[in-house]
């Protein structure tokens, strides 16, 4: 089909558990592989999805129980994550987009979410209200692989040139 | 995660089977302090090459484990990477 408009969206809501994580980060990966990503783009959207996760589960709930919410949009061939929560929300963002800069370095944390977040993604955008929550948008474009409408169909097109 | 201890070269192998994130890396993290403090190997060997999957929380741990080390003033850890 030529010409098709691509737009599809989903949202996802689950508990503030840790084993939630890879539940989150393998539908997300499953949304967007409609748009037949390469393995590479598949694994870069899983980790910045699992860093998103954590931070709301770790630092966003901390020891609380809360609800974390994905909204996944694919338009065209780009796709739109949007990753929110009702935790304590960020003081800094400028901060805590600093590389290795961890709250909590007792904890063995390498403070690289959200450098990791925006080397793998094409956009990372922050909006947090101190005592409201967090919500992290991003986006990244999958290359679409070349159309193969215009390979010769039959045997004898192809013989032809 | 599969524990392995070769007595004769004081070595001890972790081989890590499943996704590393923040769940499961709770666990690693205590098995394999665990191991270390049992056995004191003279050195220790992650092997990666049936992960799939890991984040920021895996290096934390990776980072962690070295520091425990060079606290014990054991040899460097070592990391068999392949992908």
């Amino acid at each position: 089909m030529k010409n098709k408009i691509n737009n599809n969206e989903m949202k996802l809501e689950f508990l503030s558990k840790s084993n939630n994580e890879a539940f989150a980060r393998i539908s997300v990966a499953a949304f967007v592989s409609q748009l037949d990503p390469t393995i590479e783009e598949i694994s870069d959207i899983k980790t910045a999805v699992s860093e998103a996760v954590t931070n709301a589960i770790v630092h966003g709930y901390e020891d609380s129980m809360g609800i974390v919410t994905i909204i996944c949009k694919i338009h065209e061939n780009e796709v739109y994550i949007e990753i929110s929560d009702n935790g304590k929300g960020i003081e800094n963002i400028e901060m805590a987009k600093q590389p290795l800069y961890t709250t909590r370095p007792n904890l063995e944390r390498s403070g690289m979410g959200f450098t990791i977040m925006e080397s793998f993604m094409d956009e990372l955008n922050v909006q947090s209200i101190l005592g409201l929550g967090t919500k992290v948008t991003m986006k990244k474009k999958i290359k679409q692989t070349e159309e193969i409408e215009d390979m010769p169909v039959t045997l004898e097109e192809a013989l032809r040139g | 995660m599969i524990t392995n201890y070769y007595e004769r070269d004081k070595l001890l192998v972790f081989k890590i089977n499943e996704e590393i994130d923040e769940c499961t890396v709770k666990d690693i993290r205590r098995k394999a302090d665990y191991e270390i403090e049992r056995f004191m190997p003279r050195e220790v060997v992650f092997d990666f090459d049936n992960v799939t999957f890991m984040d920021s929380a895996g290096i934390g741990m990776v980072i962690g484990r070295f520091k425990q080390a060079q606290l014990l003033r054991r040899k460097d850890k070592n990391c068999k990477f392949k992908q």
